[in-house]
């Protein structure tokens, strides 16, 4: 069939969108290229220096301190997302109403604010008014209060907690979609053949749904990569910078030490480790078809 | 309905052992008292005294009933009002904008044949590989350079470019899945291609144009880090920075009770929008997330 309509009437419609993304981010990228060649401050400046700035940050072991925490909570968070996300799917794939219900519950938090959920468990890890350490010690699993947020490797365990409880609802949710499209007579056909439940999980449901993993554990991964909002809710980067993740670093940089050249830099090494993960995730879904 | 995990020869299976049933149905209860405990526990913390909120050791439920630390956060500073309508006019202005932006960008791309059509479509959605975090220092300066610094549109624009990729992509395949005979009568009729926008193939898109809406509201009323940069004066604070706020007082010490009632205030918008809406939410996150 003919198409609609001719070149310009299509143009015309995709005008607006594309004028605000040149406007609003092609031109600051640009615009954050360039000043990250020179020594711009909130205060002045905003002479060329060269590489002076990428040549900084080599040096600067409180940028690497950063990433290397960051990735670390990256490493760490997304097997437990994942992994729990898809247990809670094989959990409450089935359509009845309780599964539902657990469904929905497990989902809810998703939708609150990352701010609201992490001044919850903030109050939550307290360790004078938080109700975590009293059930712990009501339980009998801790003898007194813990306090949870001035060791960082405690703090860690703090936010990973608050963040499954925030966020695994999202990866359940997809690999529930997953799970459901799986074709019923594949599983059929393996029950007859004896296979017990595990074995079918293993065998069937897991390699068909391999894809959507895949994504949205890049999705995941992406988003711990550019944690912000838990880390300077809960912690603050307390103790001594120990929990500054790499967006933090760049915005005490930019912001709070207002070096806006140097932050600019930084902002564009953290868009290049991005780029990578966000690459792969767009191949993988424009290479396949929906499960 | 059964589906992959539980199929019907399994679902006979499991009528002989109902063990396993009990097993799962007890899983699933304990899973769901889970995930809601935490938002349970802010809620009764929030209808404590002030003095039983921050009281060490804590208790689970309130001794008395009492709406002190509501008052508390509806008086705070500017007022909740003020803050509460900061965060709704930026949430609106970021819906129209995500709207008027991605559905004529979309009926473009659905509909006209142009050359370099998939290219501008990938212009259209490199926002996701840029991540926003880094363009919000050069958009800072060209905002306060325009006088766009603590404004509401401001703030809004920086949410629609969140928002755009994702509002466009879903736009297109909206439009994409209405059948063409629709329109040829129309085209036959003379009917020009703005006219078949508005009265054909709108009305037939109502759930994509909910599902941008829907994002638009929840992304924007939760955005954390451009709100903390760009609203940094008192009274144009969004509500989760005014709950940072909160939790910082004015004294030093923290108001518990308050901080939890503001924590309430701060989620109720969402779950209830979630709680209406949720076929919308999970369609729109499955097709975002998966295509």
């Amino acid at each position: 069939m003919k198409p609609i309509a001719g070149q310009r009437e299509g143009w015309l419609y995709l005008a607006p969108a594309l004028l605000f993304v040149v406007v609003f981010v092609v031109w600051p990228l640009g615009q954050l290229v360039a000043m990250s060649f020179t020594d711009l401050s909130l205060l002045g400046g905003g002479k060329n220096v060269g590489l002076g700035n990428y040549i900084k940050i080599w040096g600067d072991s409180g940028f690497w301190r950063a990433l290397t925490f960051t990735s670390e909570y990256t490493l760490i968070i997304t097997p437990i997302l994942m992994g729990l996300g898809f247990l809670l799917a094989l959990l409450t794939a089935p359509n009845t109403a309780l599964k539902k219900f657990t469904r929905t519950l497990v989902f809810l938090p998703v939708v609150i604010g990352l701010g609201s959920s992490s001044l919850l468990w903030y109050w939550l890890f307290d360790e004078q008014v938080g109700l975590v350490n009293k059930f712990l010690v009501d339980v009998g699993l801790l003898h007194e209060p813990l306090i949870w947020f001035t060791k960082a490797s405690v703090s860690m365990w703090a936010v990973i907690i608050s963040i499954t409880w925030k966020v695994v609802g999202f990866g359940a949710v997809l690999f529930v979609a997953g799970i459901q499209s799986i074709n019923k007579e594949i599983v059929e056909a393996a029950v007859v053949d004896g296979a017990g439940y595990w074995s079918r999980i293993l065998h069937i449901v897991l390699p068909l749904s391999l894809r959507i993993i895949l994504l949205t554990t890049l999705i995941s991964a992406i988003g711990s990569m550019l944690a912000f909002d838990q880390w300077y809710i809960m912690t603050s980067g307390a103790p001594r910078g120990q929990t500054f993740t790499a967006v933090y670093w760049v915005y005490q940089s930019s912001f709070v030490s207002f070096k806006l050249g140097y932050g600019a830099a930084l902002s564009l090494i953290l868009m290049a480790i991005i780029f990578v993960l966000s690459a792969a995730q767009i191949v993988l879904s424009a290479r396949t078809q929906r499960p | 309905m059964s589906s992959i995990a539980v199929p019907q020869s399994a679902a006979r299976a499991r009528t002989t052992l109902p063990a396993t049933a009990y097993l799962v149905a007890a899983l699933c209860v304990a899973v769901s008292a889970i995930m809601a405990a935490p938002l349970l526990l802010s809620l009764l913390a929030a209808i404590k005294t002030t003095a039983d909120a921050s009281a060490v050791p804590p208790q689970y439920l309130p001794g008395r009933l009492s709406l002190e630390n509501f008052r508390t956060v509806f008086n705070y500073q500017a007022g909740l009002p003020v803050y509460v309508g900061n965060s709704l006019i930026v949430a609106a202005i970021t819906i129209a904008a995500s709207l008027v932006l991605a559905i004529p960008a979309g009926y473009g791309l659905a509909r006209f044949a142009m050359r370099g059509k998939e290219l501008a479509f990938l212009l259209l959605l490199a926002p996701i590989m840029i991540p926003y975090q880094s363009l919000l220092t050069p958009l800072y300066l060209d905002f306060a350079k325009v006088g766009l610094a603590n404004t509401y549109l401001g703030l809004a624009i920086v949410h629609t470019i969140l928002q755009l990729p994702f509002s466009i992509f879903l736009m297109r395949n909206n439009f994409e899945s209405i059948p063409r005979e629709i329109e040829e009568a129309a085209t036959i009729d003379g009917c020009s291609s703005w006219r078949r926008l508005i009265y054909i193939f709108l009305p037939l898109s109502a759930p994509g144009l909910v599902t941008v809406a829907l994002f638009a509201f929840i992304n924007s009323w939760n955005e954390f880090l451009a709100a903390l940069i760009f609203m940094n004066k008192e009274t144009s604070f969004t509500v989760p920075i005014l709950l940072v706020s909160v939790r910082t007082g004015n004294h030093g010490a923290v108001d518990w009770g308050a901080l939890q009632a503001g924590v309430i205030i701060s989620v109720i918008p969402c779950l209830l929008v979630y709680l209406l809406l949720q076929r919308y939410y999970i369609s729109g996150l499955l097709s975002g997330a998966v295509k």
